[in-house]
């Protein structure tokens, strides 16, 4: 995963220019080590231990799943408050396919993503065709999904699911290099990923290079990328002698990969950013504003069916409450990754760092036994710092 | 007469540019005072140092003000003394009543609660005297412009105003209500209160004026008074834009091709106001490498006419067709204007040409992004190269491509403008205002580019409130007066007077 921005100001700078350029960035990826550091200490280990490492993706991923999709809609400059309530009913949906009507697995899930992106259609539509503002027409989604979900289940719980709809969740991927523990499959993806990052940082390198863009000091690309992939071999290491790769973790993995081409390296994801930055001007350099605007909330529509699915599959069942307050994980993790809530910036590997940030907060203060209320507070606390840090370094400059 | 005010050669700078030049103005108590000049020639500067938005210190030179010296540091400081400004932009709260916008910030109240009795009693009178007959509860958002323009003064009134600047007061007004306000005015007078007013209408200020100070670039030109001077409109005119024409502009043999673009018949609506027609039947063309420029005040349709033709980016109910070549194309939005050969470069760029916070690169490829990507994915290698491309075509000044544009100064931000949409490769380009808020060297540059582009063979539109910009850059000018094109020029034919003179006799 590329942390640093690779495009800012050309020229050889000092060890300290470019640190503070890029402040923000390697920040981040500080605070989550740092973060991660403390609850490591404070829980006596048990953070990092390999059943609690599964726990972790486990129960964050539907939320870096919809951080993806809601990063695009902030970048484009709105904003989505039902991602939630749409997770939720999502997740009764699928539930009453199964369970009531007796849909086999494979016909719910492609039926429950499209329902998905139905979902986000009818937000798109209003937002971008008739300009209402997204935290009203989203507002009222979440109102409605809310009820929707309580109208389909009756108010009950309803369960459970078959196993070949777990597997979507709790499902690890078979070792087929291997047998038992470690698990060499997932040895072998965490050495290939590994190589994969510095061969890609290196060819991304060399590029900057010839193109005069202001390239990491050499000091800073071993640093960054030792941290990194060691963090990364040391959770596929953790993670072998448990019982492998969680389907999950491959499944957001790729689609971060996914949504990270597609934001910087696409007309696609370049057209939402310049609609993002500034919207006028871009619908007079020949951008079709209102579609793009339309198709980021369809995209957001189906990630968040994805994570109801997901998160439908973890518990095993689909109960009225799934998904309530998500929303706020949702954005917050989306501005702990440095997004503007201006639009116009913002970067995929951020909202993701920014989603586990959260988590690690989140589960680090349970394992700790901290109450519900004061990590609440110490959640809040930590949004409004780094917006502020964002805030201030623009300023400053 | 006694002098109410007086400004003692007033020198105002801001970075790069020198805004007002050693201006002096002296208003008579009791009197009319016109000021007359073109767009950017400081007029506005000058009533902002009056009014104190621009604090003492600021600039210098001395503001005598009933006999003393005044050093405003803010405009609670002029209004204080009774000198009230009223901008051409209203500021009014169009969901507030009458009364309430009167006395906003002024309220009529005692420990915060608000005595609605004697706000409407009190706005009732103000009313009465401004000839405005409207209960004081009703909204500003039901008014006409006119109307607005009223309450505005009847608000100055409430303030026990001395010194009334109106900012082009009738700009917006029909001729109905450009009466009613000019009689108000001469009403006002005779009770004693004194009034600043900017105007382009000379009629207007031949009307009312009892003294005409003329401004150009930054410095006093003259100052004429009815009891001493014969003013007349020509004289004004003369005064106005009377600056020497010496080569800055740079040579281009003249050579006008075939028949590149023709509208015809070009009508917009007002998208808000309905019954408000904003362009009236306009007619022009463009051949190849022919620059062709369009003339009149801000205000008279310039870029609602461009920007409706350039993918009806503007108005409503727009009728009238557009072709290149002798055929009619489809401009019915920007994506297919582009594809039509079109390109607008904006005179608003901060706002509507450039996406401040990204590079150069990304701003220089945002309309042709196909042309750097293959099946939708970028080649950022090839952006940089063409990005670079530019940069040493246009001379933009930068340490780098990779440099956000909002650090980069007013020219240069106008020639990655111009450079976005070169590289979207148009036939006929409309600029809007071109070399506007940038300096001199920069803008000899941007002549140079448009030379460039029309020995390409292609089509240039030009819309400047330049005059001189436009004689010294154009083959044609046509002249544009509340929406209609009310004459064309040609090169030879065109003088600065001709034009101020079909733009001022409507």
């Amino acid at each position: 995963m590329e942390l640093a921005d690779n495009n800012k100001e050309g020229g050889s700078q000092s060890l300290g220019a470019y640190l503070a350029g890029h402040l923000r960035e390697y920040g981040l990826l500080v605070a989550l080590i740092a973060i991660m550091a403390f609850f490591q200490i404070v829980t006596n280990g048990v953070l990092l231990k390999p059943v609690n490492i599964t726990n972790l993706f486990l129960q964050n991923s539907y939320i870096i799943i919809m951080a993806l999709g809601m990063l695009i809609v902030i970048v484009a400059g709105h904003i989505d408050l039902s991602v939630g309530s749409v997770m939720g009913f999502i997740g009764a949906l699928a539930a009453v396919m199964i369970v009531n009507w007796g849909w086999p697995v494979w016909m719910t899930i492609p039926a429950c993503l499209i329902m998905g992106a139905v979902i986000g259609a009818w937000h798109g539509y209003w937002v971008a065709y008739w300009k209402i503002p997204a935290f009203i027409v989203t507002l009222a989604g979440m109102l409605v999904f809310r009820g929707l979900s309580l109208w389909l289940l009756e108010g009950q719980s309803v369960g459970p699911f078959p196993r070949s709809f777990q597997a979507l969740s709790t499902g690890f991927i078979p070792d087929f290099l291997g047998a038992g523990r470690p698990n060499a499959t997932s040895l072998a993806a965490g050495i290939i990923a590994v190589m994969l990052i510095l061969w890609m940082g290196l060819k991304q390198r060399a590029q900057n290079r010839q193109y005069g863009m202001d390239d990491e000091p050499t000091a800073f690309f071993v640093v960054r990328n030792a941290i990194i992939c060691g963090a990364l071999l040391y959770i596929t290491y953790k993670l072998a002698y448990f019982r492998g790769l969680p389907n999950v973790l491959v499944s957001m993995v790729l689609l971060t990969i996914v949504y990270n081409f597609i934001t910087s390296n696409t007309t696609l994801g370049r057209r939402i950013y310049a609609l993002g930055g500034n919207e006028k001007a871009s619908k007079l350099s020949g951008i079709r504003t209102e579609r793009l605007t339309f198709l980021a909330f369809v995209n957001m529509g189906l990630l968040a069916a994805l994570a109801g699915l997901i998160f439908a599959a973890r518990l095993n069942t689909a109960t009225p409450k799934a998904g309530f307050g998500t929303e706020l994980d949702v954005i917050a993790a989306v501005f702990i990754g440095g997004a503007s809530m201006s639009g116009g910036s913002g970067k995929i590997v951020g909202a993701v760092v920014g989603a586990f940030i959260m988590g690690v907060m989140n589960n680090g203060m349970s394992i700790m036994g901290i109450g519900i209320d004061y990590q609440q507070v110490i959640k809040g606390l930590v949004l409004l710092a780094a917006v502020f840090f964002d805030v201030y370094q623009k300023n400053k400059s | 007469m006694n002098s109410l005010l007086e400004m003692r050669s007033i020198t105002k700078e801001f970075p790069g540019v020198k805004a007002l030049d050693n201006v002096n103005l002296t208003v008579a108590e009791g009197e009319i005072h016109a000021i007359c000049g073109e767009n950017g020639a400081g007029k506005s500067t000058l009533m902002k140092v009056l009014s104190g938005v621009y604090p003492a210190g600021s600039y210098d030179g001395e503001i005598h003000y009933a006999g003393n010296l005044a050093q405003f540091s803010g405009i609670s400081d002029s209004e204080n003394l009774g000198i009230i400004i009223i901008h051409q932009e209203l500021a009014l709260v169009p969901l507030l009543s009458i009364a309430e916008n009167i006395f906003l910030g002024n309220e009529r109240a005692s420990n915060g609660v608000i005595n609605w009795r004697e706000t409407f009693r009190r706005t009732e009178d103000l009313l009465k005297k401004v000839g405005l007959s409207e209960a004081p509860g009703t909204l500003i958002e039901s008014l006409g412009v006119g109307k607005q323009q009223l309450v505005e003064i009847a608000k100055a009134l409430s303030k026990d105003v001395r010194l009334l600047i109106l900012d082009e007061p009738t700009a917006a007004l029909s001729e109905g209500d450009s009466q009613a306000l000019l009689d108000l005015l001469l009403e006002l007078k005779t009770q004693g209160v004194t009034s600043i007013i900017i105007s382009h209408k000379l009629n207007e200020v031949r009307r009312v004026a009892d003294s005409v100070t003329v401004i150009r670039d930054g410095a006093t030109v003259s100052t004429m008074n009815t009891k001493t001077d014969d003013i007349t409109e020509d004289r004004i005119v003369r005064d106005m834009v009377g600056r020497d024409m010496a080569s800055r502009y740079p040579d281009r043999t003249r050579v006008a091709g075939d028949m590149l673009m023709e509208v015809k018949d070009w009508n917009v609506w007002h998208p808000e106001q309905k019954d408000r027609q904003v362009i009236r039947n306009a007619n022009f063309n463009v051949r190849a490498g022919e620059v062709v420029g369009i003339a009149g005040l801000m205000g008279s349709g310039r870029t609602e006419l461009a920007m409706s033709i350039f993918g009806k980016s503007y108005g409503r109910n727009i009728s009238g067709e557009v072709s290149m070549h002798g055929q009619v194309v489809n401009v019915s939005d920007v994506p297919n204007a582009i594809k039509s050969g079109l390109a607008y470069v904006t005179e608003d760029r901060k706002t509507l040409g450039l996406i401040l916070e990204e590079t150069i690169i990304k701003n220089t490829t945002l309309a042709n992004l196909e042309e750097v990507s293959s099946r939708g994915v970028l080649d950022e290698g090839q952006e940089t190269a063409v990005a670079e491309k530019y940069r040493d075509a246009m001379n933009i000044r930068t340490p780098s491509v990779f440099q956000k544009v909002m650090n980069l100064s007013g020219g240069n931000q106008q020639k990655v403008v111009l450079s976005k949409w070169l590289f979207a490769g148009p036939e006929v380009l409309i600029l809007d205002e071109p070399t506007r808020g940038i300096d001199v060297g920069a803008k000899f540059e941007i002549y140079g580019i448009i030379n460039e582009l029309s020995a390409e063979g292609k089509g240039v539109v030009m819309i400047s409130s330049e005059m001189p910009e436009l004689l010294g850059m154009c083959d044609r000018v046509y002249v544009m007066n509340e929406g209609a094109l009310v004459g064309e020029l040609t090169a030879e034919e065109a003088s600065q007077e001709r034009i101020m003179s079909l733009i001022v006799t409507e």
